[in-house]
């Protein structure tokens, strides 16, 4: 099967609103369809910058300066539109739609289990409540949740454990059924079964879903990930296939992290 | 339908923001108001005449001097309650007081005032400086203690851990090094306190009454700034009501000055 | 001899306790001071609407009365008018009934206190000011911890805590002189009026109530936010359904304590709502409420009157205790 681009990131500058310098610097990274791309690197490394930039979550706070070109493709028009020129809300509305995010910690709304799910749906304008019903249904059992929350899909997403949490906001996004689902450390706050879950999932989701996902946990990204960016000080240092990345790379940096000589 | 959810969010934006300005509009307007009225009636003598020959003297000095004497009772006891919860209660006797002290933060300052009546005026016979200081005192005191309460709750532990260790008893820590800590709190939460009190005219109306006269004997009817504007506003001459509008004007910028100097101690802690 | 230690402790330990006292103190001297109301009017008091009326009242006489009355008709009927005399002093009873000859009646007269009509200006004009200060507050705090651009918040919050901070009698003095005028312009009647009182007392609540529910918006996680607007929720959607649900707790608690400050407030109402002891058939109608009556007729109260003021003290303070205990306790605890 040929690679197929979703997402080309072009010279990609990023700076943050009154910081003096910018925090990513030229960056040049292919998404490929249906590919797990992990993006490691130290702390502070612009990883998680990155990932915030390509669904423009970071246009939440103003004042942050884009350069060069976010490329998503169109699945209709089989065309690439560059995301950085987005400026109506309707069109960011559109945006996060197709590119799905999970945050570091899960972030169940303070809402039922059942209407979490259904929240995207309904931002989405689903009304039929059948249908409604069904993508519910399907996103949980998508998501490995479905028989532990089945028969309690009206009681508060609080009550659930974090990695069960976790699993539900993935769900969500998945309901949605985004072309991207950009996941940002989802682990980081899990114990390690409740990790396995995660992983686990990752790896079924990625049949339907292109999916980028930030880790600092070289295991994880060696495990679960088709392609690996390396990521360090604002520029990408290495980029190529996850195996290569760990097993023979070419750049000094890369070696002395993957090694965990620095981290 | 996209456009639909853009529009309501769109319309609750600017109700919310016009929400925002109408806030603005009303402090705008009070003040103005209160500027325009107060100016035009404040010449000097005002500040050197007393109420019975038509000036505000024996009134502000004797809203201040109430503010002070309730200070000096509440202040010490407030900070002493405050230091026993944060310091040494962890018992549900501790949080009880402070809830009692968050309850008695919000109490009506009429009823404060209906109190003191019964306990400071009734057996006397007579409306008097002390009962209204009292009144100020009993407001006074939990604002002190929730304000001492999370000020030295701010302080870190390893602060205390540090003074122990260095063989320091339980109490000079406290007054040594977490007190000193928290100061510029303490200080910002004391003033804002201050102001907040000696604003107020409910718990003086029939504690402290006022009085036309120059007078520093707190066992008499006492001069109130408030009280008297209360008085004055509802004197039927344009002349009392003039006098009211500069009796507002100089209470409001005393408020606001205390406020802002306590904004300003702590501008750079958020 | 002492240790300093256990001195200081002990200080720090009275000092807690004096809250306490202070506070039963307040109910016990309420309640001593209202007795002899509450014994006289019971709970009728609380839904009587006459204050200060004077009333004769036939009470007929049991039939152990009627014939101690025949045995000693004569002495009675040189006391028949007596009860013009009681109109200060009124005592429950027979000691100072009149004889009316031909039927068998006591008439006793007795100077009425009821608090009905002061408890419903209380919480009419509150339930007014909460109206008109609630759907503005909200969008305040919305404003301010949603929309407002960085370089506004700090100014306009730090207005808006100003106008709390203005004290409550120059909310008055500015209601009746400039609001009140604007209010009966809009909306006809009096000046004077339950309406303009509620209104002037929104006004002053208001920013007391935007600060609190800001704080209470903004317990509300940013991740949380940032993960609605990545499904694509607008601001208002994120507001609607992410940030209201969980401050909830908190914001029904701000609100439920801005009521308790507004029930409590003098000096804002005292002003406007005219002090009338009267029913209001019209927002635009002038009545009285709790502090008011308070404020007005302390100084002066002796007897009768000077109890039935402490029972409607009893009653302001046992009411907002409650209120400011419910919203501080099941909805802010743990929050300060």
């Amino acid at each position: 099967m040929a690679k197929e681009l979703i997402m080309d990131i072009k010279d990609f500058s990023f700076k943050y609103a009154g910081a003096p310098k910018p925090s990513l610097v030229d960056i040049n990274l292919p998404i490929y369809r249906n590919k797990v791309t992990a993006m490691i690197g130290p702390s502070g490394c612009g990883k998680s910058t990155l990932l915030r930039a390509l669904n423009r979550i970071h246009d939440l706070y103003p004042g942050n300066e884009y350069k060069g070109e976010i490329n998503l493709l169109n699945l209709e028009t089989d065309n690439f539109e560059n995301l950085l020129e987005i400026k109506k809300e309707n069109e960011f509305i559109a945006l996060r739609q197709r590119v799905g995010m999970i945050f570091q910690k899960p972030t169940p709304f303070p809402m039922s289990i059942f209407d979490n799910v259904a929240y995207g749906l309904k931002l989405a304008g689903i009304k039929d409540k059948n249908i409604v019903q069904e993508k519910v249904e399907n996103a949980l059992k998508g998501s490995a949740i479905w028989d532990e929350v089945k028969d309690r899909l009206k009681e508060s997403a609080m009550g659930l454990s974090g990695g069960q949490q976790q699993r539900l906001c993935i769900a969500r996004a998945v309901a949605l059924k985004p072309e991207i689902l950009l996941l940002d450390e989802p682990t980081s706050a899990l114990d390690p079964i409740s990790t396995g879950a995660i992983e686990e999932l990752v790896s079924e989701l990625k049949k339907d879903i292109s999916i980028v996902i930030v880790t600092h946990n070289m295991q994880q990204a060696s495990r679960l990930s088709d392609y690996t960016a390396f990521m360090y000080i604002g520029k990408l240092i290495e980029y190529n296939k996850t195996d290569k990345i760990f097993l023979n790379p070419q750049e000094k940096l890369t070696e002395d992290y993957v090694t965990g000589r620095f981290g | 339908m996209r456009s639909r959810r853009l529009l309501l969010n769109k319309i609750v934006l600017i109700l919310s923001t016009l929400s925002a300005v109408l806030g603005l509009v009303f402090l705008s307007w009070i003040l103005i108001t209160l500027f325009i009225k107060g100016i035009s009636s404040l010449d000097f003598s005002i500040f050197t005449n007393d109420l019975v020959d038509g000036g505000l003297k024996n009134l502000i000095f004797g809203q201040f001097f109430m503010a002070l004497i309730a200070t000096i009772i509440g202040v010490p006891l407030g900070m002493m309650a405050g230091i026993y919860l944060r310091e040494y209660g962890n018992s549900t006797y501790a949080n009880i007081i402070r809830d009692l002290s968050d309850i008695m933060m919000s109490a009506p300052s009429i009823v404060i005032g209906a109190f003191v009546f019964a306990v400071f005026v009734a057996p006397f016979g007579s409306i008097n400086g002390w009962a209204g200081s009292i009144a100020l005192a009993i407001m006074l005191i939990p604002i002190v203690v929730s304000t001492t309460d999370n000020m030295l709750s701010l302080v870190p532990k390893e602060l205390r851990e540090a003074g122990i260790a260095l063989g320091g008893g339980k109490h000079q820590v406290i007054l040594d090094i977490i007190l000193k800590a928290a100061k510029v709190g303490l200080t910002t939460g004391i003033l804002l306190a201050f102001a907040r009190i000696i604003g107020e005219t409910a718990p003086l109306l029939f504690t402290s009454g006022t009085n036309s006269f120059w007078t520093t004997d707190l066992s008499n009817a006492f001069p109130s700034l408030t009280v008297s504007i209360y008085n004055l506003a509802n004197f039927p001459t344009d002349k009392a009501r003039d006098l009211a509008w500069g009796a507002s004007f100089i209470l409001t910028v005393i408020v606001l000055i205390i406020n802002l100097i306590g904004r300003f101690l702590t501008r750079d802690k958020g | 001899m002492f240790s300093k230690e256990y001195l200081f402790k002990k200080v720090a330990f009275s000092s807690a306790t004096l809250i306490l006292i202070i506070l039963v103190s307040i109910f016990v001297m309420l309640f001593i001071s209202a007795k002899p109301a509450i014994e006289k009017y019971g709970f009728n008091f609380l839904t009587d609407s006459s204050w200060n009326k004077t009333v004769e009242t036939k009470v007929p006489l049991t039939p152990q009365e009627i014939k101690a009355k025949k045995s000693s008709k004569q002495k009675i009927n040189t006391e028949e008018d007596d009860s013009l005399f009681a109109d200060d002093t009124p005592v429950l009873g027979g000691d100072e009934a009149s004889d009316n000859e031909d039927s068998n009646f006591n008439i006793i007269t007795k100077n009425i206190f009821g608090g009905f009509v002061p408890i419903i200006g209380t919480i009419l004009s509150a339930l007014i000011a909460m109206a008109f200060s609630i759907p503005i507050a909200m969008g305040i705090a919305v404003f301010l911890s949603e929309i407002a651009p960085d370089f506004l918040i700090k100014p306009v919050g730090t207005a808006i805590e100003l106008l709390a901070a203005i004290p409550s009698i120059i909310y008055g003095m500015w209601g009746l002189f400039y609001f009140a005028p604007l209010v009966q312009k809009v909306f006809g009647g009096s000046q004077i009026s339950l309406l303009t009182a509620g209104l002037v007392l929104g006004v002053m609540i208001l920013p007391f109530m935007a600060a609190i529910t800001r704080d209470s918006m903004n317990t509300t996680p940013d991740v949380l936010k940032e993960s609605a607007y990545a499904l694509g929720a607008t601001k208002y959607e994120v507001v609607k359904d992410v940030i209201f649900p969980y401050a909830k707790v908190g914001i029904i608690g701000s609100i439920i304590l801005s009521l308790g400050r507004a029930l409590g407030e003098t000096m804002a109402v005292a002003f406007l709502i005219g002090s009338v002891f009267k029913i209001p058939h019209n927002l635009t109608d002038p009545t009285i409420s709790i502090p008011v009556v308070l404020a007005n007729n302390f100084g002066e109260a002796s007897g009768d009157m000077m109890s039935s003021l402490f029972f409607l003290a009893f009653v302001l303070f046992v009411f907002s205790f409650f209120t400011i205990g419910i919203a501080k306790f099941y909805f802010l605890r743990g929050r300060r």
